[in-house]
């Protein structure tokens, strides 16, 4: 069975989940608009950029991120200038190592969706009098809803999955930042495998039962498509 | 009321170079064959197409200039593309009521109401974009033009894309919308008969340049403008129903040229209609026929002959000032010596309404 600290890592791992998606949706979406409809020629640069962190091993942005928000990096000087408490193993960090690690989840899918979004469709819109942020609202929008379906499952079910960021930046505290992949890794160290057992069979389910559901809801679906 | 237009556009290998001033009354054709710059006119009219240089105004609202662009959404217009583009996440009346919340208030204007039994879409209203046909389709997405209340419509070869039969029963309900509402509009077109049955006014438009601008009464009659080079030239009187013959089934219509008898029964007794006259069912003579079955025989001037082709002649005529065309053969033209200023009688075939 789940022992406390068990359960407490699952809730720590389903906010984290939840706040991560909620963020990455906010800064995803015009993100991903403007990789859609962008006629820049440099932007895949900025698409490279976005996918980077499908291909890189998750210590090594993780390593960096523990530099950056470490006391002597960047980011670390700039809490400490406005007098915040610095975000290494903190749970605030793990939400920046988090957003990061799924933003091709679910920019992705976005920016297929919004891709997908037929330009004449826009033009009979502007056409009748939409402005801009309206198209995007009555047109965009509702045509590119099975790709914020998956985006945002994705995005979840990624998080649930980290597990090499959240050990550099995280720093296992339980009830803070001991998520449910460390827990199954400390489990197995210390011979626990019942508990292990517990947490990974609840993973497993979760993840399998969210991606029965985006290819249920979109056929198409291609992850790594762009 | 008037568009103004002194456009210069360049795309590429691809030039177009305008200076039209269009009445935004009635229905105004922009008539030529494809890669002529049509689509890009009207794109540019719309403002979707951002190439342009140059003036545009609308009623005495300038819609570009050199340091002035209002965007598509901010012109009082309605764009009818070749495909119906209608919104595949709304139904048919979720699509009209989408144009009628945008368009003004105040804006002289059909209401959806309206627009619905104007393109007869009663039975469509609760259907998806996607189970409908090309036809109806396309009816919706007038009818949602129309919701707009635009200033100027738009319509680039709106039935182009449809089979024959879809064309020939929206083609009629095209013509009494646009003729219902008097709304202005600028129609796209490749097909002269699409143009002859709705077009008011028509621009002739050949590789970016505009070649000819005016009625199209007498656009249609002008020998060395391409309409009239058509295999199908024609000309259009203007005339009204006078009476209905029972007994033989046979129409008689009023015109300048005289009257004419036309197969069929037709709309009410008083109302007026446009006769088409295909310039190869006229056919001439020195002196009036008596003894023969052609019931239209009207009098008429020759004022211009162009070679058609290797044997043939276009032969333009006026029939008390109405322009006539007729297309006959080389050896005839020789044989009765025709030249300009001759008088003969013209002897039409048939004829028919549109």
């Amino acid at each position: 069975m789940f022992n406390q600290a068990d359960i407490v890592a699952l809730i720590v791992t389903l906010k984290l989940a939840i706040i991560t998606v909620a963020i990455l949706l906010v800064i995803g979406t015009p993100l991903a608009w403007w990789l859609a409809r962008s006629q820049w020629r440099y932007k895949f640069i900025f698409e490279a950029l976005v996918a980077l962190p499908l291909v890189l091993p998750p210590t090594v942005l993780g390593f960096y991120l523990l530099i950056a928000l470490g006391p002597r990096g960047p980011i670390g000087q700039l809490t400490e200038l406005l007098n915040i408490h610095p975000l290494a193993f903190t749970f605030r960090g793990l939400i920046i190592g988090s957003v990061i690690y799924s933003l091709p989840f679910v920019v992705q899918p976005l920016q297929n969706a919004f891709a997908a979004v037929s330009n004449r469709q826009l033009e009979v819109a502007a056409t009748l009098g939409a402005s801009p942020m309206d198209r995007f609202f009555s047109i965009a929008l509702p045509l590119a809803r099975p790709g914020f379906i998956t985006a945002a499952v994705l995005g979840f079910a990624h998080t649930i999955g980290e597990f090499g960021v959240v050990l550099m930046i995280g720093g296992n505290i339980p009830g803070k930042t001991q998520v449910a992949s460390i827990a199954i890794y400390d489990h197995v160290e210390s011979l626990e495998y019942a508990n292990a057992h517990w947490l990974a069979a609840t993973l497993l389910v979760l993840s399998f039962v969210m991606l029965i559901f985006v290819y249920a809801v979109n056929r198409k679906v291609g992850i790594l498509r762009t | 009321m008037t568009l103004n237009a002194q456009l210069k556009i360049q795309r590429g290998s691809f030039n177009l170079e305008c200076d039209l001033t269009i009445p935004t009354q009635g229905v105004t054709a922009i008539f030529g064959a494809s890669g002529s710059g049509k689509t890009t006119l009207l794109r540019t009219i719309a403002g979707l197409d951002h190439h342009a240089n140059g003036v545009l105004s609308v009623a005495g609202e300038v819609w570009q200039n050199e340091s002035k662009f209002k965007a598509p959404h901010q012109r009082s217009i309605a764009y009818v593309f070749q495909e119906a583009s209608l919104f595949e996440h709304m139904n048919v009346q979720a699509n009209l009521h989408y144009a009628a919340r945008r368009a003004s208030d105040d804006d002289p204007g059909i209401s959806v109401g309206d627009a619905i039994a104007l393109l007869e879409l009663q039975a469509l209203l609760f259907k998806q974009p996607s189970v409908l046909s090309g036809g109806e389709r396309q009816r919706v997405a007038i009818a949602r033009a129309l919701c707009a209340k635009p200033k100027l419509l738009l319509m680039d070869e709106p039935l182009a894309g449809l089979d024959a039969g879809a064309k020939a029963r929206l083609l009629p309900l095209l013509e009494s919308a646009l003729r219902e509402l008097g709304i202005a509009c600028l129609y796209v077109s490749h097909s002269l008969d699409e143009v002859s049955q709705l077009a008011d006014n028509v621009v002739l438009l050949d590789a970016g340049k505009v070649i000819a601008q005016g009625e199209i009464q007498s656009l249609l009659t002008q020998l060395d403008l391409p309409l009239a080079q058509y295999d199908g030239a024609e000309s259009i009187v203007p005339a009204t129903v006078a009476e209905y013959d029972e007994e033989y089934g046979i129409t008689y219509l009023d015109s300048d040229v005289g009257r004419f008898a036309m197969v069929r029964k037709t709309t009410e007794h008083g109302s007026l209609v446009r006769i088409r006259v295909l310039a190869r069912d006229v056919s001439l003579t020195l002196n009036p026929q008596t003894e023969t079955s052609i019931l239209n025989i009207f009098v008429a001037t020759v004022t211009q002959l162009q070679p058609f082709g290797e044997s043939q002649i276009t032969v333009k005529l006026l029939a008390n000032k109405t322009p006539l065309l007729a297309r006959i053969t080389r050896k005839s033209a020789d044989l009765l010596n025709l030249k300009t200023g001759l008088q003969v009688y013209a002897q039409v075939k048939t004829v028919t309404l549109f």
